[in-house]
């Protein structure tokens, strides 16, 4: 018969967001400690894990703004089985890419006029770019943030081997 | 022993880093120089994103912004809404706001402190206090205090989730909701709606209590470690509120020294530019903030909830009124500079919130229905706030054509730039100077920022238009050129 059933892997990360979208994750409120109990989570926010290992499933929260951002997708989509877009930046830029229009330099120099330049500091992109821009991406979850149910609609048809699946109510843009 | 702020050794140095933070809002990391024998020359936090926001911003109507600046930040929208409301409100010519819509926005904004306040404590940064800073790193996380301290953990996840409804049933949303609007709000609650959470508050209270009395337990286990690690002294600033006291939704900036002496008071929050302007160093998009009298070397203080409890009076509310007589009574009644101090004092204010909520879900004025006001319009407006990190300044102005044309934010975590950087320079100092730096060791660092509970995305989005002062300096950290542009 099957092997025991091993705990599928889970990684997270907010690139160009504003980490809106991990809280509605953990907007799941008690269910939390379920989900604790069907995943394990490897780099996150909430943990101390620096580099991602391989995941069954990486949830990508923002858009790419600099350089480092790319660098970090990559490393997701490398080792996720399943790569999904969380909200609105993730998907299409979200509100950082109001600075599209924007010439960069101008902006950064307007700013700081001496704009920071050390090489701690990575490139910022000329322009936010969403993240199937660079990856491909395998679902997509709307929303600014998505909600917390739908959030929690996928992961467990996710986690259950089933398609997933956004009933009513749990599509929606803002 | 240098500042570690840049390095002044000649002898070769090798470099490490955190990259990123983690359990902390945002995008930072930490960089260290060590010599050969191990010596730690230089220690900072960078803040390594930029994004614009006050550029953008200008060219849109002003109605838009207070649902867009929230982006700033998922963790405290809240913050964002209501300081962008409130600058906006003078625009509006809204000189008096209705009673409704300011004890609906100051239940929404007391929500939002509760559960803030509970997801910093018991998601993020109770592991490294249950566990141990060098605990392993599987276990250090919220999933091992889930494991460990099953209770507790359901505990955090509850108090989290009544601040969150608090937020929804005000701003129409947990996470960038639209409840409030410059001149008021656009809905008041209903007599369910403060029913159902008048009926969750007995036990919100109660969890409240004992978190505070956890992290008085960790403190007493422990004082000398909790009450040395990662010091400085600075000054200190925030709002207060009537008769000096502790004020989240509005109030005059008041700033003490470190040792305590008040060093300016009753600052209208217009009045901002004259008292605070802001540094830029080549080497992190995130401002350095100073009192202009002091000058940028002296006059860099700490803000948040170490900085709010101590620099009130008193705390209206008796509960969290007696933890801060008994916060006061544990450190002789001396000024506490120690960053683990700020849970202690975080959770004091969650207490304060909770029973805050308590006091206007029992106020009828909830479900008025007088929502808006308007009056003579104007062309700026500044709206100051203390955020659950800490003062956090909006400033607009908006054309006849009621569009912005200037926006400038200096975000609470902003404030705390040289705080944090001084306090993991003195672990670095303690803890790293001559040893082999392992994980554990590292995560010292990380503990130290954690104490502030930085939110770096608020910080990379701030693009200030202050008076600035630059310095450029050589690979040596010889200055070499400056560079000052004064505001409009």
């Amino acid at each position: 018969m099957s092997a025991p059933k091993r705990k599928l892997k889970v990684a997270t990360t907010s690139l160009a967001g504003c980490f809106g979208c991990h809280m509605s994750l953990l907007d799941i409120d008690e269910r939390i400690l379920k989900l604790l109990e069907l995943v394990e989570l490897d780099r996150s926010p909430l943990t101390d894990i620096k580099h991602c290992g391989p995941c069954d499933l990486g949830l990508v929260e923002g858009g790419l703004c600099n350089a480092e951002n790319v660098h970090v997708l990559r490393e997701f989509r490398k080792q996720c089985k399943v790569l999904v877009a969380v909200g609105a930046c993730a998907i299409n830029g979200g509100l950082p890419a109001q600075r599209n229009h924007l010439d960069v330099r101008e902006c950064l120099t307007s700013v700081y006029r001496t704009v920071p330049n050390d090489p701690e500091l990575p490139l910022p992109l000329d322009h936010v770019h969403p993240i199937n821009d660079v990856v491909r991406i395998d679902y997509s979850l709307p929303g600014c943030p998505p909600p917390a149910d739908a959030l929690w609609q996928f992961l467990t048809d996710f986690i259950a081997g089933r398609t997933p699946s956004l009933g009513h109510g749990l599509i929606h843009y803002d | 022993m240098t500042s570690l702020e840049t390095s002044q050794t000649d002898k070769p140095t090798r470099r490490i880093s955190i990259d990123q933070v983690s359990r902390v809002e945002g995008h930072g990391k930490v960089t260290l120089l060590l010599d050969d024998e191990g010596h730690v020359h230089q220690a900072r936090l960078h803040i390594v994103e930029f994004r614009g926001f006050e550029r953008f911003i200008q060219g849109r109507p002003y109605w838009e912004v207070p649902v867009m600046v929230q982006r700033l930040c998922g963790i405290c929208p809240v913050s964002h809404h209501l300081a962008a409301s409130k600058a906006l409100d003078v625009v509006v010519g809204a000189t008096q706001l209705t009673p409704t819509a300011e004890k609906v926005r100051r239940l929404m904004h007391y929500g939002q402190m509760l559960q803030s306040h509970a997801l910093h404590f018991f998601h993020l940064s109770s592991p490294d206090l249950l566990f141990g800073f060098d605990s392993e790193v599987s276990k250090r996380n919220v999933v091992g205090v889930v494991a460990a301290y099953p209770e507790l953990a359901t505990h955090g996840v509850l108090l989290r989730k009544f601040g969150q409804e608090v937020i929804r049933l005000t701003a129409g949303k947990r996470v960038h909701g639209t409840g409030s609007i410059p001149g008021g709000v656009n809905k008041s609650l209903t007599r369910a709606e403060r029913d159902e959470l008048l009926a969750a508050l007995p036990d919100v209270l109660q969890w409240a209590r004992e978190g505070v009395d956890l992290v008085k337990a960790l403190h007493q286990k422990n004082t000398a470690l909790y009450e040395s690690f990662g010091l400085f002294r600075s000054s200190l600033l925030s709002l207060v509120g009537p008769g000096g006291r502790l004020e989240f939704y509005d109030g005059v900036i008041r700033a003490r020294d470190a040792d305590g002496q008040v060093m300016v008071d009753g600052i209208e929050p217009k009045n901002y530019r004259q008292h605070i302007e802001e540094e830029v160093k080549s080497w992190s998009y995130m401002k350095f903030p100073y009192l202009t009298a002091l000058g940028p070397e002296r006059g860099w203080y700490k803000v948040g909830p170490l900085a709010r409890v101590q620099n009130c009076d008193f705390i209206h509310t008796p509960l969290a009124e007696a933890e801060r007589q008994a916060f006061r009574e544990a450190h002789g009644g001396q000024m506490v500079h120690a960053p683990l101090a700020y849970h202690w004092t975080r959770l004091i204010e969650l207490l304060h919130a909770a029973e805050v909520i308590g006091e206007l879900l029992r106020d009828d004025d909830l479900m008025g229905d007088a929502l808006v006001v308007s009056g003579e319009r104007v062309g700026e407006g500044v709206g100051i706030i203390e955020a659950p990190r800490g003062t956090l300044i909006h400033h607009y102005k908006v054309d006849s054509q009621d569009l912005v044309t200037m926006c400038n934010l200096i975000v609470s975590t902003t404030h705390n730039n040289q705080a944090m950087n001084e306090a993991i320079r003195s672990v670095a100092r303690e803890y790293l100077d001559g040893h082999e730096p392992t994980e554990g060791l590292m995560n010292h660092l990380e503990v130290a920022i954690r104490a502030f509970d930085p939110c770096l995305s608020c910080a990379t989005h701030a693009m200030g238009r202050m008076p600035l002062y630059v310095e450029v300096r050589d690979a040596s950290g010889a200055v070499v050129g400056s560079a000052t542009k004064s505001s409009r």
